[in-house]
């Protein structure tokens, strides 16, 4: 019973962005014309599945107390990588894939070692590494465009349904979480890059690896936010190095790691709520278009709701005994 | 050591040599070298006061930003609220002459109310600035869409914008320089002569303590958050004095430019250290950078990655923090 209480106090935040992804859901379900249909479920899929993806990429940096702001630029160079080597025989696609695979992680451990080596913040140093790999997606692609002879049956593949039913996309979502997040959370590292956020001196101290907790946030971040990349891709069948999107992804990805209950402070959250945060940040987004309001309002709205669900974070106010917990 | 022994080999910490701002007036001076090799307009008086011209856009929106690093939080609503000031003044300005008159504070003050809402969430529902400002920034530009509907604003700058931003005063010196100084040496003054810039840098390095100490920290947070709000609003302004009128995303240039020009001025980003000359040259250092990329016609995907590498190497020459022991 004890231990029960305790598996729900530590995972309150992921149950939270449980709870609000599917009161989300619901509503956008109730209000589609179309209803809950495997259809309306697969783009819906569709939609969140990319976000999902960065956001566990931020909460991997961000359960360090880093933050990753080349998150979304990442996204785009992969992007940008992917829609030149995803064509060609089967042997070929399989080879672009690992290299775009093979980038994403070279960015992510790029932006440790600068944080880790040279000792800079993570904050400043990946808004300069952002803008390097923003440089080298626009090389790749000055003006969008795709290969000529684009694998679209596995792009098709990873964007359609399983069995008819299941989104393709959810069950690569699943596996993802399955095979990075799981067992890094629960190796050595993973309890190491909790230890850094909550106390990095502290872990120092206690002889835990710091620096291989953090380089391996990174990379793994680096790797999460290739696979974004990857489906952005396999979605639109083409790369596009554009600014906005990068930008957006970046901010998006922290909103909704903050919607998952992951503390920017460190220390605290799951990847896994990271990526309920995703999609209730999505599902929030659409619900103006099942509503039928003017798209002109989207942007007001989105804001407007991304300020209270950040406010109900300032609940711990009311828990404060001592005026000087306030500061910590 | 003895007291005697300190007191004699330590030099007073006001007048040691500043290594950030002593780096980046190098790396300006290597700049122009650098430039004139290429081209020797690069060191003519004309070239320079527009390159000071331009950089006091920056210089002004800058200038609040390190009132929020030295706080150790971060501002980045930068972008609509400079979309902000710019709209709303060149808004008012289409309400005849007393909307005119009133353009340049009605634009401000917009700028200040979003600075001022941050700053409560920050000051006083102890949400972290980053999200509280990045849910400021998408607010700020849902009201703007809404408010153009999504075009650019027909509304065109007041004559005082336009005068503040492209007049000239006494022999030349362009009026968007003055400005930036006027704003300068008041912020020089508020960080080094005032009680409220020494709890600025107080609460940068520990709020408790400076709690303890008897500063109204939240009032002060939540103060800082509306100047640097006021401050970008007003290079909105200043922004669409220089082109005429407000234009969709003309802020967006600003956020990153004006961050990596108060940390490559030497303060840092976890506040409570800093210096308003180092973030002089930083501004300077910026937008020199962007000019010189620019005119030598290297495409844009380089400019980013230049741009990107030389703030990494910068920092790593002087930016580093301490080993963990």
């Amino acid at each position: 019973m004890r231990e029960w209480r305790f598996l729900v106090a530590e995972n309150r935040g992921t149950l939270m962005a449980l709870l609000l992804f599917l009161a989300m859901f619901a509503v956008y379900v109730g209000n589609h014309p179309a209803g809950f249909t495997a259809n309306v479920v697969q783009t819906a899929a569709n939609k969140g599945v990319i976000l999902a993806l960065i956001a566990m990429a931020q909460a991997m940096v961000v359960l360090t107390a880093g933050i990753d702001l080349s998150v979304g630029m990442i996204f785009i160079l992969c992007n940008c990588l992917g829609s030149h080597l995803l064509g060609g025989p089967p042997w070929q696609v399989g080879l672009g894939v690992a290299a775009v695979l093979a980038t994403g992680l070279a960015c992510g451990a790029v932006n440790g070692l600068i944080v880790i080596v040279g000792r800079l913040q993570p904050i400043v140093t990946t808004i300069a590494t952002g803008a390097v790999f923003f440089g080298i997606a626009l090389w790749l692609r000055p003006y969008p465009g795709t290969t000529p002879d684009f694998a679209a049956d596995l792009a098709d593949a990873f964007t359609g349904k399983l069995f008819g039913v299941v989104p393709a996309s959810l069950a690569f979502l699943a596996a993802v979480v399955l095979v990075v997040w799981v067992p890094f959370s629960r190796s050595a590292i993973g309890r190491a890059a909790y230890a850094v956020g909550s106390n990095d001196m502290a872990a120092y101290m206690s002889g835990m690896p710091v620096r291989r907790a953090r380089f391996a946030a990174f990379t793994l971040g680096g790797l999460l936010a290739a696979l974004a990349g990857l489906f952005l891709t396999f979605f639109t069948y083409s790369g596009e190095a554009s600014l906005a999107n990068g930008d957006n992804y970046t901010l998006f990805s922290i909103a909704a790691v903050v919607l998952g209950g992951v503390s920017l402070y460190g220390g605290r959250g799951s990847a896994i709520g990271a990526v309920f945060g995703a999609l209730a940040f999505r599902a929030i987004g659409d619900l103006l278009f099942v509503f039928d309001l003017d798209p002109l309002w989207q942007p007001l709205f989105q804001g407007l709701v991304l300020a209270l669900a950040v406010t109900v974070g300032a609940a711990r106010l009311f828990r404060i005994r001592n005026r000087l917990d306030m500061f910590s | 050591m003895t007291a005697e022994a300190s007191q004699t080999t330590r030099v007073p910490l006001r007048e040691r040599p500043n290594l950030p701002i002593l780096v980046s007036f190098a790396c300006i001076v290597l700049l122009l070298l650098v430039g004139s090799l290429y081209s020797s307009s690069f060191l003519s008086p004309e070239y320079l006061v527009q390159q000071l011209k331009v950089a006091s856009f920056l210089g002004v929106i800058a200038t609040g930003m390190m009132l929020i690093i030295l706080l150790g939080q971060i501002d980045l609503s930068i972008p609509w609220v400079v979309t902000t000031g710019a709209m709303m003044a060149s808004a008012a300005t289409a309400y005849g002459p007393l909307g005119e008159a009133l353009a340049v504070p009605f634009g401000i003050l917009c700028g200040a109310a979003m600075g001022l809402i941050s700053g409560i969430g920050v000051a006083y529902l102890r949400i972290p600035a980053m999200i509280v400002t990045l849910a400021m920034n998408v607010i700020a530009q849902g009201l703007m869409v809404a408010y153009t509907g999504g075009f650019s604003p027909a509304d065109s700058a007041s004559p005082a914008m336009r005068w503040l931003a492209t007049g000239t005063l006494v022999f030349g010196v362009p009026n968007a320089i003055l400005v930036w100084a006027a704003v300068g040496a008041l912020a020089v003054f508020a960080l080094t002569r005032t009680t409220f810039g020494r709890a600025i840098y107080a609460i940068g390095n520990r709020e408790s303590a400076a709690y303890l100490s008897g500063a109204a920290t939240q009032r002060l947070v939540m103060a800082a958050f509306a100047i640097s709000g006021a401050l970008a609003a007003f290079g909105g302004v200043l922004l669409a004095g220089y082109a005429g009128k407000a234009a969709q995303s003309m802020g967006d240039a600003y956020l990153l430019p004006a961050i990596a020009a108060v940390v490559l001025g030497g303060t840092s980003i976890l506040g409570g250290r800093g210096n308003y000359m180092g973030t002089v040259a930083g501004v300077i250092l910026v937008t020199l950078l962007q000019s010189i990329l620019s005119v030598m016609q290297i495409a844009e995907f380089g400019r980013q990655i230049i741009y990107g590498l030389v703030i990494v190497a910068m920092l790593l020459l002087y930016g580093r923090a301490k080993a963990l022991r």
